[in-house]
């Protein structure tokens, strides 16, 4: 269908060959509505920067084809780098150059030029405007980000792509970030990026998990942990890493995994706190705390790599 | 036109911000110019001879005054017989003995031929070559003073006339060559790796994603380096005239199109390395390995092509130094003009096409 921003099809990309050839990206389909903030959220090495090359007319796939506001990035290659926006994963502006020669020269490459855009970018240029004689190379990485992600903006692109943006910035720089990614919703840019941060992914419309070159779950982050099939609990005591060995051996449990000061355990649902509370008594542990939580994005994660990985075995 | 600009632009804030790179740039062809004319020379200064004077008349002492005379002879050893000179080339600080024979005055003065023996080291070809042709300067010039009006009356079995340089003066021939090789390193080095930083820092990725046209980035990368080749270009120049006495016998300005052609080959050349290395490193190990060493050694700069084994004869074919070096001797040395010089010309332009046209072929309009 036209309306959606990006189609991509059946999407497989190999590198190498013979005994060493990888799949990084393994028969991936997706569907970006137009407006949409879709997340792609997966481990390092699961495949994002190769997808969004391939969704960025970068690189060619072997196999499967995919459509930006209805272009083939095969061979419209040229409409689509047009109306795109694409903040790579490394920092790829000139660190030589500084804040408003860099601006300037991405300006002048689309065709245009900042005093046509300044609206448009002002939110995020404002944090910028008081360095924008210093050189990109010295700037701090929230900041480096900042002018990425306003360079990647300059020309009022339809689809805006980043990978990783956040990865290496301070926490509060990352918060600041997403806000500003917040602003460009209601200017109906639609908005691919992948993170590592489980946390980001809340805010984006539709996230989906990648592993190993495959997408594993793609749903709103509201669906996907009420579909969450197990009952979480966190727990605490004095000895956190005895715990996790203990609440592991646990005969109803189906995983365990740190969650900060908690660790949380998945166990089928209708199981009773009360049980694993006398369980853990008795391996002598003090100070005892158990309280039901809902399903984070993070449970849900770990829980479909963990399902991935047993179908994978069979 | 705005956009390539906007390229043109940034390329110069990448040189002149790269402060290190730039006086290199700058200073290399001072350097080289020093070098070549001061320390690789093959000018004769100062050289050691031994005289064999069986002779022992007025004229004879005039003779070896002659010789010791100049800058370019020392006579260090007086031998009483030819015989001796075995024992004074093994030491090997004499380079060439001269042995005047006894009927030498006589035969001045009786206005008959006669003839004096130049024995030179030979185990320095190139060296002896231009020693023995010193000496047969200075003694033919002594044969005329001798007898102004008449034939010479010493004669030699070959009569050599150095044309355009008769002093053999290095110099002359090492300044084409220099600028041929200071212009191939800054055009085709710089440039090469220049475009390849691009695609190893990653910029090259923003670059794609954006309506960029592949023929303004590639053009854009050649101006700067243009701009300083021309500069450097006016340095060899200026240096070799006040510092070295090069005559410019030929139109300047036909030299100067000359050297812009030259530059615009290198520049294309350099692109077409860029298009086909992955990496800086390999862009340098092909502009340096692969160019510079053949151009020093195979383009003429050095050693005469002529010389060469048939194969390295036609791998200098190949090195577009060597048609300009041909071209600048043309030029500055003989004084000729266009005609002269039209098929080397054409050559480089040749090549500069076809350079031209792989790359924006090989440009890749995507990441590997």
């Amino acid at each position: 269908m036209a309306s959606s921003a990006v189609i991509a099809s059946h999407l497989s990309k190999r590198f190498g060959h013979g005994a060493h050839q990888i799949t990084a990206v393994d028969d991936i389909s997706l569907r970006v509505e137009k407006g949409e903030m879709f997340g792609i959220i997966g481990p390092d090495g699961a495949g994002k920067t190769t997808l969004f090359r391939l969704l960025t007319s970068l690189m060619l796939p072997d196999e499967g084809q995919v459509r930006i506001e209805g272009f083939n990035t095969l061979k419209q290659y040229k409409e689509i780098r047009r109306i795109i926006g694409y903040m790579p994963g490394r920092f790829s502006l000139y660190q030589d150059l500084s804040v408003e020669e860099n601006l300037n020269f991405f300006a002048t490459l689309f065709g245009t030029h900042i005093r046509a855009n300044y609206d448009f970018i002002y939110p995020i240029y404002r944090y910028l405007e008081p360095f924008k004689k210093r050189k990109a190379g010295n700037l701090s990485g929230g900041m480096k980000q900042k002018l990425a992600l306003c360079c990647a903006l300059i020309h009022n692109p339809k689809v805006l792509f980043l990978d990783e943006p956040t990865t290496g910035v301070d926490p509060v720089s990352r918060k600041e970030f997403w806000e500003m990614l917040g602003l460009l919703q209601q200017k109906d840019i639609t908005v691919v990026a992948s993170t590592p941060y489980m946390s980001e992914a809340m805010r984006c419309h539709r996230i989906g998990f990648i592993q190993n070159g495959k997408i594993i779950g793609c749903n709103t982050p509201q669906n996907i942990r009420e579909a969450f099939p197990w009952l979480v609990l966190s727990v605490r005591s004095t000895e956190m890493f005895r715990l996790l060995q203990d609440l592991r051996a646990y005969p109803d449990c189906r995983a365990c995994h740190s969650f900060g000061a908690y660790q949380h355990i998945y166990l089928p649902k209708g199981s009773d706190p009360e049980d694993l509370h006398r369980y853990l008594t008795r391996k002598r542990h003090n100070d005892i705390r158990i309280k039901e939580t809902d399903a984070t994005i993070e449970d849900c994660f770990m829980d479909l790599m963990a399902k991935k990985g047993e179908s994978d075995g069979h | 036109m705005k956009q390539f600009l906007a390229f043109v632009e940034k390329e110069f804030y990448h040189i002149f911000r790269d402060k290190a790179t730039m006086l290199i740039i700058l200073l290399m062809p001072i350097v080289q110019v020093l070098i070549f004319g001061f320390a690789i020379t093959t000018d004769i200064r100062d050289t050691e001879v031994a005289v064999c004077d069986l002779s022992q008349s007025m004229e004879s002492r005039e003779l070896i005054e002659k010789i010791q005379a100049g800058e370019y002879f020392n006579v260090s050893e007086r031998l009483l017989s030819p015989q001796e000179a075995d024992n004074v080339f093994r030491k090997g600080k004499v380079k060439s003995l001269i042995v005047i024979p006894e009927d030498f005055s006589n035969r001045i003065a009786l206005n008959e031929n006669t003839a004096i023996q130049i024995i030179t080291d030979g185990s320095n070809p190139n060296e002896a070559n231009i020693i023995t042709g010193y000496l047969q300067t200075i003694t033919a010039q002594f044969a005329a003073e001798q007898h102004p009006a008449m034939q010479p009356p010493i004669s030699f079995s070959a009569e050599t006339r150095m044309l355009y340089n008769p002093l053999l003066k290095s110099a002359f021939t090492f300044v084409p060559g220099v600028i041929g090789l200071v212009l191939m390193l800054i055009c085709t080095l710089m440039t090469s790796v220049s475009i390849v930083r691009e695609r190893e820092h990653g910029t090259m990725e923003a670059l794609l994603v954006a309506p960029s046209k592949p023929l303004y980035l590639i053009f854009a990368k050649t101006v700067p380096y243009f701009v300083i080749s021309l500069f450097n270009l006016a340095v060899i120049i200026l240096l070799s005239i006040f510092a070295f006495d090069v005559p410019i016998r030929g139109s300047f300005m036909l030299f100067i199109g000359t050297s812009i052609t030259y530059i615009f080959t290198s520049l294309c050349l350099g692109i077409f390395i860029s298009t086909v290395s992955k990496t800086q490193q390999i862009a340098m190990i092909i502009s340096l390995m692969g160019l510079m060493l053949p151009t020093v050694l195979l383009s003429g700069l050095m050693f005469p092509i002529e010389s060469m084994p048939v194969v390295l004869q036609g791998i200098s074919y190949l090195l577009p130094a060597r048609w300009f070096i041909d071209m600048g001797r043309i030029i500055m040395i003989k004084g000729l003009g266009f005609h002269y010089i039209w098929i080397q010309w054409a050559v480089l332009t040749g090549m500069a096409g076809i350079f031209l046209a792989l790359s924006v072929r090989g440009f890749k309009v995507r990441l590997d």
